[in-house]
């Protein structure tokens, strides 16, 4: 036996014992695990699940040990992962110290950094959300406003942040904040605080779709210590950027990890718009749009499965994944635009018996998906940048 | 691990790009189509092919064929598309030995395709009878007389009809219409009496023929596979064709995107390269994307025929509907940014356009595979 069938045994076996049954269930958005000081858990197996999984590191399997991490190797953790899909188990822990701050310390975060922040998102035990958009600092973030100010051993922070995911729900949060205001990208910085410090504050900001999934936040005189500085002084903007790589692949992968396969646009519109005597869908031309949707989407799946191999061959990552994150944007966006028109006037609900809990949520989910081009670079800006570094475009001068 | 070339195809990828760069340019095209040679193709250079092994590419070695499989034929397939070199792959190589080995009876098989994988015997299908696509629309007859046939009819857009030694026909031996059954193939030998070829001149000046059967006497031994149950054979062979045109329009596509981006860099208005503009940056994106798509999607199909797939139909008609797409787009703005040059003979863009607008039509449309994918995924 290989080394890699044995580690495959071994954790096919650990996987058998240790993960709850209920835990290999298609989970629902409301029964995500977010982690955190109050974290909650939809039901005790969650909890236990992700206490076994952050004991062996494996909620970041690829991080060192000395952080808390699984210290797996990228094929380990391609076993890891097979595995885990194999068996359909949940994902034991949503995180954006996992998916965005954590691959970030681990590249510029000092070693007492590391050690503190490190170990708490492999745990679960602190939530984090990302100070990065301000209200006049969107697709042109660089020229953000919130300053931070030396005193002392402390920096004093006043400013503020918009459409910072979940705020009013985090423990601490990443921000960037600018420390020189002669220049632009070159006078920001990157630094960690507890959202309980005082002067701050969050106001949830109520979207279309209902759901207030982001917060206006405020910082008033806040202090944070200058050893919670990560990397060197004006030096975040570097940061900030690797950290958005991180979330524009989280994003475009974000429908995967909840595993939720939605019910196939086809049997919405069978049921709402009927069929021929051919079978064929009763309104041609929404048959068309459809059709070509679902090309857009298996083309947009069967290249992240190329480009999936393609890394296992060490080629490096393909250019192919710079769009991930607006193809992505968009086939969500189309697939909703899409049920909500098959559903016709039953799609246009906002509440009450007369609409099923199916038709209220794709609304819902379709109001929602206009953000999906806009939160984490829009897809014009996303553009602009696979035309700059992909296809060598120049600036216009 | 069929997404991605292994060693193998990596090779054949290598070797085809230097032949075709070498031997095969567009400049070559450009010879054939203003000599005007009565061939449609460089019949020296298909023996070379063929040499090379081309000819045999997905023919099984015990018919001496290199059994390269699909994922090796689009590899050259893609290579000749960039150049837009002419040769009886698609005719004779995916149609005729695909025909012959889906449907061919042993006698058939060793006849026909030894002789094949060495280049020396050209195919072709003649199975069309209108301006549009309609594989089942046949009113071609095969009537029975002996043991054996009599063919009477008229087909369109034969693909190397007027080169081809041998062609398969589709016939009505039995139903109406556009009945599924009641079609059959038959294997007819091009100077047959009673066939007549007339060469058609096309926009993008590759091979394409109308051809007359008059009273064509068939043994029975010309039939090719079970009489009345050759649509099986028929879309089988059709996919094979959709998809290996599929890679071949994705190398063409491919080549007038890198030439119109080169463009985008080089020409300058304003003080500045014209791909600095974001409206053309943006849609330079847009084409890159697309292709990235396409290469994920002929990959899969390619795969899906070697691998006996059964979802191999609706993978044709997916890949010939999107890289048909794809090709619409990128030839049309391969000729809008290149402005005023883009409209001359003496500019590569038109010659694309022109290849591109005939191979979407080839074998059916995208809106025709996009219906016949809904209908395959049950909508």
């Amino acid at each position: 036996m290989t080394d890699q069938e044995q580690f495959r045994q071994e954790t096919r076996d650990w996987l058998e014992k240790n993960c709850p049954a209920s835990m290999r269930e298609p989970m629902s958005e409301n029964e995500i695990v977010w982690g955190g000081r109050n974290a909650q858990f939809p039901n005790p197996d969650s909890k236990i699940w992700l206490e076994r999984m952050s004991a062996r590191g494996w909620t970041a399997p690829v991080w060192p040990t000395e952080y808390g991490g699984g210290g797996l190797s990228k094929d380990q953790n391609m076993i890891l992962q097979s595995e885990l899909k194999r068996i359909n188990a949940r994902p034991a822990l949503f995180s954006f110290g996992l998916w965005m701050l954590g691959p970030a310390l681990l590249e510029f975060a000092s070693e007492e950094q590391k050690l503190k922040f490190l170990p708490q998102i492999v745990r679960g035990e602190i939530r984090w959300c990302q100070g990065y958009s301000e209200p006049g600092a969107g697709s042109d973030l660089a020229g953000l406003q919130t300053r931070a100010v030396p005193d002392g051993d402390d920096y004093v922070i006043n400013g503020q942040k918009v459409w910072t995911s979940y705020a009013d729900q985090a423990d601490w949060i990443f921000c960037l904040v600018r420390t020189d205001t002669s220049v632009k990208h070159e006078g920001i910085s990157f630094i960690l605080f507890d959202m309980e410090t005082e002067g701050v504050e969050t106001r949830p900001i109520k979207l279309i779709s209902g759901s207030s999934p982001f917060c206006e936040t405020f910082f008033r005189d806040v202090r944070v210590p200058q050893s919670h500085l990560v990397g060197k002084l004006n030096a975040g903007w570097t940061i900030a950027k690797r950290l958005l790589q991180h979330e524009r692949t989280s994003i475009s992968n974000f429908g995967a990890v909840t595993g939720s396969e939605p019910v196939p646009l086809e049997f919405v519109a069978r049921n709402y718009v009927g069929t021929n005597d051919d079978g064929k869908l009763a309104d041609a031309s929404l048959r068309e749009r459809i059709v070509t949707h679902r090309m857009e989407d298996l083309g947009f799946q069967l290249t992240l499965k190329r480009v999936a191999l393609e890394a296992t061959q060490g080629s490096g990552p393909s250019a192919a994944s710079s769009l991930f994150k607006s193809y992505g944007a968009k086939i969500n966006q189309d697939r909703c635009e899409l049920t909500v028109e098959a559903m016709g006037a039953q799609g246009l609900g906002w509440s009450g018996d007369s609409f099923s809990e199916d038709e209220i949520a794709a609304t819902r989910q379709w109001l929602r998906s206009k953000g999906n081009s806009i939160e984490g670079g829009t897809s014009e800006i996303n553009t602009n940048v696979v035309a700059k570094q992909v296809l060598g475009l120049r600036d216009h001068q | 691990m069929a997404m991605i070339l292994n060693e193998e195809q990596n090779m054949l990828r290598d070797s085809a790009r230097d032949f075709v760069s070498d031997k095969g340019p567009v400049s070559a095209f450009r010879k054939i189509r203003d000599e005007e040679n009565a061939d449609g193709f460089d019949k020296a250079l298909w023996t070379e092919m063929a040499e090379l092994g081309w000819a045999g590419v997905i023919i099984p070695e015990e018919f001496g064929g290199a059994d390269f499989g699909f994922q090796g034929l689009g590899v050259v397939l893609e290579e000749t598309g960039r150049t837009l070199l002419p040769s009886p792959l698609v005719s004779t190589i995916v149609l005729g030995s695909s025909a012959l080995m889906l449907g061919g009876s042993d006698e058939q098989k060793s006849t026909f395709l030894p002789a094949i994988a060495e280049g020396k015997c050209l195919l072709a299908l003649a199975a069309e009878e209108g301006a549009h696509h309609a594989p089942y629309g046949v009113e071609t007859t095969a009537t029975a007389d002996g043991d054996g046939w009599v063919l009477n009819g008229n087909k369109c857009q034969v693909l190397d009809g007027h080169v081809a030694n041998q062609l398969i026909v589709s016939a009505r031996t039995s139903g109406k219409g556009t009945d599924r059954d009641g079609i059959s193939l038959f294997v007819v030998a091009a100077d047959s009496d009673g066939v007549e070829i007339e060469a058609l001149s096309m926009v993008d000046n590759r091979n394409a023929s109308n051809v007359k059967f008059g009273n064509v006497r068939l043994d029975a031994g010309d039939l090719l596979g079970t009489q009345d149950k050759g649509a099986d054979i028929l879309d089988a062979v059709l996919d094979r064709g959709r998809i290996a045109l599929a890679a071949e329009m994705l190398g063409a596509a491919q080549q007038v995107f890198e030439f119109t981006l080169e463009y985008l860099k080089e020409r300058h208005q304003f003080g500045q390269p014209i791909g600095t503009f974001q409206a053309l940056q943006h849609r330079a994106v847009k084409m890159f994307g697309e292709l990235e798509i396409c290469n994920s999607v002929v990959m899969e199909a390619l795969t899906a025929v070697d691998e006996g797939r059964d979802d191999m139909p609706a993978m044709a008609s997916f890949a010939k509907a999107k890289v048909g797409d794809a090709m619409h787009l990128i030839s049309s703005e391969g000729v809008q940014m290149h402005g005023g040059i883009g409209m001359t003979d003496e500019h590569d863009s038109g010659l694309y356009l022109k290849r591109a607008r005939v191979a979407e039509h080839t074998f059916g449309s995208s809106a025709w595979h996009r219906d016949r994918f809904a209908t395959l995924s049950g909508y």
